[in-house]
């Protein structure tokens, strides 16, 4: 099982090669990439120097470009593809069916991941990407309750991916709307989710208002223990109810640690950590204790248990310092 | 540019289904699309139902549609969804790309719904090259974003845009009507049945913001785009869909193009700020 790590910058990949990733997954510095924050990610010279401090680790570097070509800027994505292909990367991540068909087209040699974007949830999605474009790998939305995604390893003609631990994002990946409803930026197309330009904190006498253009997301206590505002995990009410809840989720993280031995059964072959946006502390803690554990793991499956240290530091690199299944839980759903 | 009457979205009463589309037969509304496309837990109508609904359809004189599932995620809703594509008669819209292989597998021509990532020439005529008919364009892209598409050129597919109801902004695992009723997925007594136009939610300002719909979240506005129907004949639009909410959509859609340009009023919040390349709930006047 292969330990996927994010690298916002130069830093953080060293940082998670050195922690222990067996795989560091990275965006370019534009819009091609869904984490397209200032101050991230890397230009085609870094990734070169990037590529080849990995390839000397003996470890793999994959390439993100997971947002969907705008028409009439199509050139921009194509040439990172060009980029990837020239710099030696091991995979390329992509969503959007034209680039998919370019990079399969011009690079045949080069393996492609179907990013999450892509939100293929099933066996049909997942026939289609493979016969079409020789996809080796999918990365599965965050949608699937372990049964579903133990029946889909039974029979899907690619590997797969999941995520293990990180910002919970609870819609079918690429398929929501609710950021660029509220802002205009569409994360698909190179806006990030909740642009931090539309995000305005506003202190209220006891209480802080959490607004994302104008709109307000969330009214909190001054010391209360907040994640990053997106519009899914707001606290709203509704015709019946005038008691503000969280009415889709709560900030919280998804961290998989107790699913680790049935990940493995299922053959799933990339456990993947969340936060390219992240500082290289967090990309360090969470590389570490997943190192240890998926170890522990191999070395003796059958009485594989979570450790309480584990949990703990991770839970305090999570949103609200708490931590949920997500969707693997039958019941979350 | 003719109009049409998309899937009902929300979980309805049988007879209150088929009332509605025997309105809808009644009606001069050309093109008309249903099916379940939001969860598979509602059983209201089956299968043989909506094909029961599609040959009143089709005797009355409409082109049908039959609308597939938008997140596929157990074995047995793609099983259901090839007996949908298979159905030998009708001509399907895909809202999740595992229709476009079942559709594509059996050779057979499809309709790409809103929920399918189209963002760009290139993909749409891959799409295109596999069977795709028509698409709905995704609800967040513009008028802008369309012209530059259309002015390359002429496409050799047919274009729909999704022009008034409430727009489908996401999908997830969870069944938000359920859990804000205290109730968990697999126990949740078809509860989005009280709620037939979803669950409106408003922010701690009472600003109206999203409505809740079972696996979906929809918007708390009504999309109203009907002031751009001469604009958009213009670009070659072939259909104005109209996504109901109410029996009176039918008259809503069935009235579209007497009314000309002339926004039919409704007691909705309107928005239409994604078609002016804004965020989605901003409303124009234009």
């Amino acid at each position: 099982m292969e330990l996927l790590c994010p690298a916002g910058n130069l830093a953080s990949l060293k940082t998670a090669l050195n922690a222990g990733a067996d795989a560091v997954y990275l965006g370019l510095k534009n819009d091609t990439n869904a984490r397209s924050f200032a101050g991230l990610n890397f230009t085609p010279k870094k990734l070169q120097e990037a590529a080849q401090y990995t390839k000397q680790q003996g470890k793999k570097i994959f390439l993100t470009i997971n947002t969907f070509p705008k028409p009439g800027e199509e050139k921009r994505w194509y040439e990172a593809v060009d980029i990837a292909a020239n710099t030696g990367v091991d995979a390329l991540i992509i969503a959007d069916l034209s680039l998919l068909d370019y990079a399969h087209s011009h690079y045949p040699h080069l393996p492609l991941h179907l990013s999450v974007q892509a939100s293929a949830t099933n066996l049909g999605a997942l026939k289609l990407y493979k016969e079409e474009f020789n996809i080796q790998r999918a990365v599965l939305p965050r949608v699937l309750s372990m049964k579903q995604v133990r029946d889909l390893s039974k029979v899907t003609p690619v590997d797969l991916e999941v995520f293990a631990f990180g910002s919970l994002c609870i819609m079918a990946e690429g398929r929501c709307h609710l950021s660029s409803y509220v802002t205009g930026q569409s994360p698909n197309t190179g806006g990030s989710c909740s642009p931090a330009k539309h995000v305005r904190w506003q202190e209220e006498g006891e209480n802080r208002l959490t607004r994302l253009n104008e709109v307000l997301i969330d009214k909190s206590g001054i010391d209360e223990q907040m994640g990053y505002p997106v519009v899914c995990k707001g606290r709203y009410t509704t015709e019946h109810n005038s008691t503000p809840t969280h009415l889709l989720e709560s900030p919280t993280s998804l961290n998989t640690l107790s699913l680790l031995p049935e990940l493995a059964k299922a053959n799933v072959v990339s456990l993947k950590i969340e936060g390219r946006q992240r500082s290289p502390a967090y990309v360090e803690q969470v590389t570490q204790v997943w190192r240890r554990a998926i170890d522990t793991y191999l070395n003796n499956p059958d009485n594989f248990q979570t450790q309480v240290e584990w949990d703990r530091a991770l839970a305090k690199v999570s949103e609200g310092q708490t931590t949920t299944l997500g969707a693997y839980e039958r019941t979350w759903q | 540019m003719k109009a049409s009457l998309g899937p009902i979205l929300y979980c309805w009463p049988k007879e209150k289904v088929i009332e509605f589309y025997t309105q809808v037969a009644a009606s001069q509304i050309p093109l008309v699309y249903l099916g379940e496309t939001i969860c598979s837990r509602r059983r209201e109508l089956k299968f043989s139902d909506y094909m029961d609904l599609a040959h009143m359809l089709r005797d009355s004189g409409k082109e049908v549609v039959l609308s597939t599932l938008a997140l596929l995620e157990a074995p047995s809703e793609y099983t259901e969804l090839k007996k949908q594509v298979e159905n030998g008669e009708f001509i399907i819209e895909a809202n999740d790309m595992g229709a476009i292989q079942a559709a594509k597998e059996n050779k057979l021509p499809f309709i790409c719904g809103p929920t399918i990532n189209n963002y760009n020439l290139a993909s749409l005529k891959t799409l295109h090259k596999w069977g795709m008919q028509r698409f709905v364009m995704p609800v967040e892209l513009s008028k802008h974003w369309l012209n530059t598409v259309v002015s390359v050129e002429k496409p050799e597919f047919e274009i729909e845009i999704f022009g008034h109801g409430f727009l489908p902004l996401a999908l997830s695992a969870r069944c938000f009507t359920a859990r804000q009723k205290g109730l968990v997925k697999d126990k949740c007594q078809t509860i989005c049945i009280e709620n037939p136009k979803g669950l409106l939610a408003q922010t701690q300002e009472s600003q109206p913001l999203l409505r809740l719909n079972g696996i979906q979240t929809q918007s708390a506005a009504c999309i109203d785009l009907t002031s751009e129907l001469s604009s958009m004949s213009d670009m070659g639009i072939s259909y104005f869909r109209v996504s109901p909410s109410s029996v009176s959509c039918i008259e809503k859609a069935d009235k579209l193009f007497e009314l000309g340009s002339q926004s039919v009023q409704v007691d909705d919040t309107h928005c239409n700020g994604y078609w002016h390349q804004q965020a989605g709930f901003n409303h124009l006047q234009i």
